[in-house]
């Protein structure tokens, strides 16, 4: 190994201020918008998992609110069913397929039908592609929910990315999702606001095309929970951090096992390492 | 450092095989008894690392490529059937990911330790060449398969690299457009991107046999520098060097293991879950965390042209590193201003990897002037001069003289301590 005490300690504070230098500028650097603080999430940490209940009520407002516009093309009935979900039942996935509509097609005689959706089907699309969503949404298109909670993020700065390498953050979607939901407000009175955008703190350049979606009582939640706009859009968020990471509770728990196994073994390897080279000086 | 063969056939069929095809004796020699410096600390076992991590990207590649599908249309759809719909295939997705940044992390200690211990010295300088290769072609297969999911990033950051060979006078245009296979990025890029990066592993690989083969011929470095000269220097690889490694290969895997299920997206761009969109350029152009300090050195000069080719000096000047530094001490233990001037260069290579992921204006942009000069001016100016200038320690007689010092003076300080 290297020996710290064997280099000169001016350098070493001179590293230093040459860091703390770059890092400062760095966070000054930033601005503008908001910054999202950290939200309490039950699927954050090493032993981090789904709220099912949590899910179900994010699944319904999805469902009731938000699928009018964002389709979610990678994601099918059938995984509502599966472990590390919502836990909903085979039967209740049935159910919940069958209430929408699938164009499928084409039959025998060339024509595309409808019918109701079976669990094997991807969710239902709002919109036939990509240029009717265009051209329903004033020219922006509603992004898919499969993997948006994987493809957003927050400003963290120093030095909080290098911290984050080992604390295992990796909520920054969710956090900024959940913060956008309740970051609409009246603009500034300088701001010029373009027509049809909506002022929002924490999208970037604060204007957004997406009107607020939630509002208190938008859903009546089916266990009773208040639906007050923060309440949904935190249950929201959890749906779609689940719809972007289906394997995260599975995932979590094997790495528990396997970090139990390499420690273990590393343990027994070191003991081996001594044992062997006890005998020889190096 | 040829050695007597110290294989003895046992069994009839291997005395029958060994004078037909001397494999064992080869494996026996190279891997069982071959003669290690006994003082090697953890820093040299990242060569270990490195192979099992280009088996694991090769494994885990393979897999990969039977589920992924190289079609601008389909690409980022299968990634997703991957992680959603194949058996354990988000697992295998994250291992090679990962993996990617855990390879070039176990490559950039192995290539920093090479530095300090002076390992590309007389007479290992063809052994430090071909690493250079084999880092070279680390960086062409990293980029290509960064491409593959065809996200955003994957997208536009082709769109910057191809670009870049747009530079060269009078056939630029020509070749870039020859690399797309078209006039832009698109399907025709994506497919061979996808035939090539399959292919390049396997070149690594074979390039990895030649450095390993050179290893063997000229011997490991150490960390005190001196040549092996008795039988006592050494030890047997097996099982002194084989447990050394595999312990500090499991530590390895920790960290391996702790971004895989606790922290696998972290090491990558999220702009990369966005389907590649070519009308739709995003904020910033970033490539992967260990291709930052190329990218900062790329920018900080005021000419394209110009950043092209002084970020090809960056990786051109390692391969003549042999013939820059001037001393003939190898190890850095014993150069006392090599030493401070070693960790100078540490600290402005992590300075530039991280300006590389700023946007080149008002300070950065001079700070990565400032660190791309240094770059330059560690391996033109510091190296060749500091051989002439630097008055060296007393260097020991020997390996085990060394080790046999260093027990001694732990023994003294224990016995200073217990007092």
């Amino acid at each position: 190994m290297f020996k710290l005490s064997g280099y000169n300690f001016k350098f070493c504070i001179l590293f230093q201020i040459i860091f703390v230098l770059f890092f400062t500028i760095s966070a000054f650097a930033a601005g503008e918008q908001k910054r999202v603080q950290k939200h309490d999430w039950t699927f954050a940490g090493i032993f981090g998992h789904y709220d099912d209940a949590q899910l179900q009520r994010g699944f319904q407002v999805y469902r009731e609110v938000c699928s009018s516009c964002h389709s979610m093309n990678y994601v099918y009935y059938r995984n509502l069913a599966e472990e590390g979900g919502p836990g909903f039942t085979v039967e209740e996935v049935k159910v919940i397929a069958s209430e929408d509509t699938i164009i499928d097609g084409p039959d025998d005689y060339g024509e595309m039908f409808e019918r109701p959706g079976k669990p094997s089907d991807i969710f239902m699309s709002p919109y036939a592609n990509q240029n009717e969503a265009r051209a329903s949404n004033g020219g922006a298109y509603p992004p898919d929910f499969s993997v948006l909670a994987k493809a957003r993020s927050t400003l963290r700065g120093f030095p909080w990315w290098f911290v984050d390498l080992f604390t295992g953050y990796q909520e920054q979607g969710v956090d900024y999702i959940y913060a956008l939901l309740n970051g609409y407000s009246e603009p500034p009175e300088d701001f010029i606001l373009q027509s049809g955008m909506h002022y929002n703190e924490y999208y970037p350049g604060n204007q957004i095309a997406m009107g607020q979606p939630l509002y208190e009582e938008s859903v009546e939640y089916a266990d009773g929970t208040i639906a007050s706009v923060e309440q949904m859009s935190e249950d929201v968020s959890a749906f779609m951090m689940w719809a972007a990471e289906p394997k995260l509770e599975i995932r979590k728990k094997m790495g528990f096992k396997v970090a139990i196994f390499l420690f273990v073994l590393a343990g027994l390897l070191y003991y081996s390492k001594k044992k062997i080279w006890a005998k020889i000086e190096h | 450092m040829s050695k007597e063969s110290t294989y003895i056939p046992k069994s009839g069929f291997s005395k029958w095989f060994d004078q037909r095809l001397p494999l064992p004796r080869m494996l026996h020699d190279n891997i069982n008894a071959f003669p290690t410096p006994r003082n090697l600390n953890y820093w040299y076992t990242f060569g270990g690392i490195l192979t099992f991590c280009l088996v694991t990207q090769i494994v885990t590649g393979i897999v990969l490529a039977m589920h992924y599908t190289a079609d601008a249309g389909l690409a980022f759809a299968s990634v997703e059937h991957i992680m959603r719909n194949v058996n354990y295939g988000w697992l295998i997705r994250y291992i090679h990911a990962v993996g990617a940044s855990m390879f070039f992390l176990a490559v950039y200690v192995h290539i920093f330790r090479g530095l300090y211990y002076g390992s590309y010295k007389a007479p290992r300088e063809i052994l430090w060449i071909l690493g250079v290769v084999i880092y070279l072609l680390m960086v062409i297969t990293a980029f290509m398969g960064y491409v593959l999911p065809w996200g955003q990033m994957s997208f536009w950051g082709a769109t910057v690299i191809t670009n870049l060979f747009s530079v060269i006078p009078v056939v630029g245009t020509t070749i870039t457009e020859w690399l797309w296979g078209g006039f832009a990025v698109d399907n025709a890029t994506l497919k061979r991107f996808f035939s090539l990066h399959y292919l390049m592993p396997f070149m690594i690989f074979g390039v990895v046999i030649l450095h390993i083969w050179s290893l063997h011929v000229t011997g490991n470095n150490n960390p005190v520098g001196v040549s092996v000269k008795e039988k006592q220097d050494t030890v047997p690889f097996a099982p002194y060097y084989t447990v050394k490694d595999a312990f500090s290969l499991v530590c390895f895997l920790i960290l391996f293991a702790w971004f895989i299920f606790f922290n696998p997206n972290i090491l990558g761009h999220t702009d990369n879950y966005i389907m590649a969109d070519p009308l739709v350029t995003p904020a910033h152009i970033v490539p992967e965390w260990y291709l930052l300090p190329f990218y900062a050195i790329l920018r900080a000069i005021p000419s394209k042209l110009g950043g092209v080719l002084v970020m090809g000096a960056a990786i051109a000047i390692l391969f003549i590193l042999p013939w820059l530094d001037t001393s003939k001490v190898r190890s850095a233990t014993f150069r006392p201003l090599y030493k401070q001037f070693y960790w100078i260069f540490v600290v402005n290579c992590i300075a530039l990897g991280y300006l590389g992921s700023q946007n080149p204006e008002g300070l950065f942009l001079v700070a990565s002037r400032i660190c791309t000069a240094y770059y330059f001016i560690h391996f033109l100016l510091v190296l060749p001069i500091l051989g002439l200038v630097e008055k060296p320690k007393p260097i020991p007689e020997s390996i085990t003289k060394a080790v046999l010092e260093k027990m001694e003076i732990r023994n003294l300080k224990e016995k200073s301590a217990e007092a």
